[in-house]
């Protein structure tokens, strides 16, 4: 009998974890966020319960300032797999102009976190899934792979549950909740070799294409609609340009790259200068910002 | 050999852990740049001045910058030509061992440094004994700090002596000795040019190397049973991970606990339909015929895994309250959640000697060899025999905290089923908890559970009106509420066994489904008293019930 390969392994370390939650929390979700790791981690939830649907719901947290090319995407892919696809928008930071330009970080406050918090609160969802990863930041490296929250959404980092081999304790009291990393364990490089050997289909911001950008604070944005306020003589320049994160159009960075097939982009990715989060422009502040956010109640 | 190894280090609070890991990604050119650059940034403010602290790369909390020292576990990714490595760094002071406790079951391998110039401590001891007791087979001891020894090869000789001694009274398996420096980069990825005499290979090479496969010794093949997948009524699949062994479609299995055999129809892996499939695989199974089988069974082929009603385990006590005997936890092992008891502490092991103690009770961070009894049997094994069947945690029933982990070290059998329905009508059934003995357990000071009766009844069937812990009247009606059956009972025989939909209330004595009288009187009353149901409300419980009508609590040893 051959090996698992390591793939494989990650692979059924993942839903087991999936299947786990399916069958002892009252109200699972999976956070959708429509980027590559969100599709794997889809891609996972399929697999895991073939030939049933997923026994859950999905979950999209809008900020209506994702890439259009996304949320065709995610509607797309809704439809085409039959799964359940919840979208939720903190109508009361729409109303307020809310928006990425002009609030900073208040933005990803009052439109990720907050309306997350909301949403989770308007279900009644107990458990959540989340396709966060180990590799991407130093406090996430800490993290178990089921992480609990109080009633207040926040996480305690210096007092985790212990979580032995496979026995994931899952019981929670009132108005607390879990959050569950499937892929904990996955690496940036696990990710995209398991989309290519599963032929999952990703967003095609992630290949490089000729896009109109203009460069701010040495980070490349795309002019993704007519919201994006030019400054000045400011014009946008046609680059070719690929997401390596995607999130919301103005806080993400594209680099330049002509990558457009994922041969290319797994070999652009290994050889890579950077990890990926430096092109997500909230994680660059302090140390330990994502601690601290996370604390708040940020997934 | 694996293409994955999960390893862990461990070692007390100045042996140097995170900073050979961290050289270990630096040497190996591993880092992103901007993480380099960041880790230069961050050493600014860390602890060896200007230098390059390689350990500032795994301490990720604010509270470890600050303490300087390791609280969690953290798990750090890096892939070689040969392998992909997941480290999991763990704490090394005795505060934080249920930390290194998580990191020791995640792993299949353990690198214990060791301080060249102080030698095995006690702090080795405990983390070597810890390591052993999560199922770890694999040891490295890494001899750290050389430079601080003048590389001295009688010095390296003389902890290797030690070393030897603590892995034969830890009975240890597969134990590798290094010596090396973390800070100075000797024998980490390559060989040290400072230790010509050592002849061994550098540690790196040897994590790229070493099999842990090699000495698999599980018999027949295993799955705990996660959940079963009904997409539609023609469809029902038992989804699991394969533990050990490997199956074929028309292989015959044993269902456990209920001991009923089938064939299997199909094997999926995955979303993919199969022939065989192996262990470590996750697989959807159907099989050829209707089986008793629900979360918590265990699907098995060629084995002898035991239904047990008692387990001795060896146990690490991780939750801030200490253990209380006698007390009722839930315990998860496999896929199945029961409560049990903690009846007994054999004795207490010092972690850091391996000390037998007599003690009263446990508190957190300590070992202890107990007793756990059971409420009702579990498909177990010892930890020796089938792991994955030999691990447990304890929770907290008020608190829901992880409060223990253990491994089972010798089981006790129970006969064979317990969760066959005791009354069955056709499709109708219900289960037989009336049948339940209650007594009072003279070694745990408490009351406990217990049932022998296995039958099945169906109407016309005479049951067992007496028991030692119940006595129940000629004429008696049984309502079932888990599984919504009412069962009449007429001169001591089966009269009908019917869902509640068709029963009336017949001024006969009616008791619950575990033997507790009901306090009705009027079809009115049984109307409000199912309107009212809430299995979960001792309220509901002390308005409408009453335990000691036909029931008492009999004397009994734990033997029972």
């Amino acid at each position: 009998m051959s090996e698992l390969s390591h793939l494989d392994e990650l692979e059924a370390e993942a839903i087991y974890i999936i299947r786990e939650v399916a069958a002892e929390c009252e109200r699972p979700v999976m956070l959708y966020s429509i980027g590559k790791d969100s599709s794997v981690m889809l891609h996972l939830a399929m697999k895991a319960f073939y030939p049933e649907k997923p026994p859950f719901p999905f979950l999209h947290i809008d900020t209506t300032w994702k890439f259009r090319d996304m949320i065709k995407f995610r509607d797309e892919t809704a439809k085409k797999l039959g799964i359940e696809m919840l979208v939720y928008t903190n109508e009361e930071g729409v109303r307020r102009g809310i928006n990425p330009f002009d609030h900073g970080a208040a933005y990803t406050d009052i439109m990720k976190t907050q309306a997350l918090r909301q949403a989770l609160t308007k279900y009644g969802f107990t458990a959540a899934f989340g396709g966060g990863r180990r590799d991407e930041e130093k406090s996430r490296a800490k993290e178990r792979i089921f992480s609990f929250r109080n009633s207040a959404q926040a996480w305690d980092p210096k007092n985790q549950r212990p979580e032995m081999w496979k026995l994931y304790n899952t019981k929670i009291n009132k108005g607390e909740s879990i959050r569950v990393f499937p892929i904990s364990n996955w690496t940036e490089k696990d990710i995209w070799q398991y989309i290519r050997r599963e032929n999952i289909e990703i967003v095609p911001l992630y290949f490089a294409a000729v896009r109109p950008v203009v460069e701010r604070d040495g980070t490349l944005i795309m002019v993704d609609d007519d919201r994006f306020p030019l400054k000045e003589g400011e014009k946008p320049e046609y680059k070719s340009v690929r997401f390596r994160t995607l999130g919301c159009y103005p806080l993400t960075g594209a680099m330049e790259s002509t990558a457009a097939t994922l041969d290319e982009i797994i070999e652009e990715t290994l050889s890579a200068v950077s990890s990926e989060r430096t092109s997500r422009v909230i994680d660059n502040e302090a140390a330990g910002s994502m601690e601290r956010r996370k604390r708040e109640g940020y997934f | 050999m694996k293409g994955l190894l999960k390893f862990i280090t461990c070692g007390s609070v100045d042996d140097g852990k995170s900073t050979l890991i961290g050289h270990i990604l630096y040497d190996a050119k591993l880092l992103y740049a901007d993480q380099e650059k960041a880790l230069a940034l961050d050493s600014k403010v860390g602890s060896r001045g200007g230098k390059i602290d390689y350990s500032l790369l795994l301490d990720g909390l604010m509270a470890e910058r600050e303490q300087g020292i390791t609280i969690d576990v953290a798990y750090r990714y890096f892939t070689t030509q040969k392998r992909s490595f997941i480290v999991a760094d763990t704490p090394g002071h005795e505060e934080y061992t249920r930390n290194m406790a998580v990191g020791a079951s995640f792993a299949d391998l353990a690198v214990i440094l060791v301080d060249a110039s102080q030698g095995v401590l006690v702090q080795t001891r405990r983390h070597a004994r810890i390591c052993s007791l999560m199922g770890i087979r694999y040891f490295v001891f890494a001899v750290n700090k050389m430079d601080l020894v003048g590389y001295s090869l009688s010095r390296f000789r003389e902890i290797e002596k030690q070393i030897e001694t603590l892995s034969k009274e830890l009975s240890l398996a597969n134990v590798k000795i290094i010596p090396l420096s973390a800070t100075e980069g000797d024998n980490v990825t390559v060989t040290s040019k400072n230790m010509d005499r050592y002849k061994g290979e550098p540690l790196l090479t040897y994590l790229e190397n070493v099999d842990i496969d090699e000495d698999e010794t599980e018999d027949g093949f295993y799955m705990p049973v996660q959940r079963v997948c009904r997409p539609d009524h023609t469809f029902r699949g038992f989804q699991g991970q394969i533990e050990s062994g490997s199956i074929y479609a028309g292989d015959e299995i044993t269902a456990l606990p209920s001991g009923e055999k089938a064939h299997i129809n199909t094997i999926y892996v995955t979303d993919r339909k199969v022939s065989e499939a192996h262990r470590g695989q996750p697989v959807t199974i159907t099989l050829d015929r209707e089986v008793d089988v629900s979360r918590g069974c265990v699907l098995t082929k060629d084995t002898d895994i035991p239904v047990c009603g008692r387990l001795r385990v060896s146990l690490l006590w991780m939750d801030d309250e200490p253990l209380v005997t006698g007390k009722e936890y839930l315990v998860k092992l496999g896929t199945k959640t029961i409560t049990g008891i903690l009846t007994k502490i054999h004795h207490a092991v010092d972690v850091n000697t391996g000390e037998k103690m007599a003690v009263q009770t446990l508190s957190k961070n300590g070992l202890a060899v107990c007793e756990i009894s059971l409420a009702e049997g579990i498909t177990a094994d010892t930890f020796k025999n089938h792991k994955t069947l030999g691990e447990f945690i304890l929770i907290d029933r008020v608190t829901n905290m992880t409060s223990a982990c253990g491994v089972v070290l010798e089981t006790k059998r129970q006969a064979q089923q317990t969760n066959k329905a005791s009354f069955v009508n056709g499709d109708i059934k219900a289960r037989g908890d009336i049948f339940e003995e209650f007594f009072y357990d003279t070694s745990s000071l408490s009351v406990l559970k217990y049932r022998s009766v296995h039958e099945t009844y169906t109407i016309g069937d005479t049951i067992p009106l007496t028991g030692e812990s119940y006595s129940y009247p000629e004429n008696f009606d049984i309502l079932v509420l888990r599984d919504n059956t009412a069962v009449t009972v007429r001169s001591g025989k089966i009269a009908q066994i019917i869902s509640f939909d068709e029963y009336t209330y017949t001024g006969v004595p009616v008791v619950n489904g575990r033997g507790f009288e009901i306090l009705v009187f009027s079809q009115e009353d049984v109307k409000r008293f199912f309107a009212e149901y809430d299995p979960e409300d001792p309220e509901f419980f002390r308005r409408h019930m009453k335990f000691d009508t036909y029931r008492k609590v009999a004397f009994s040893g734990s033997d029972k």
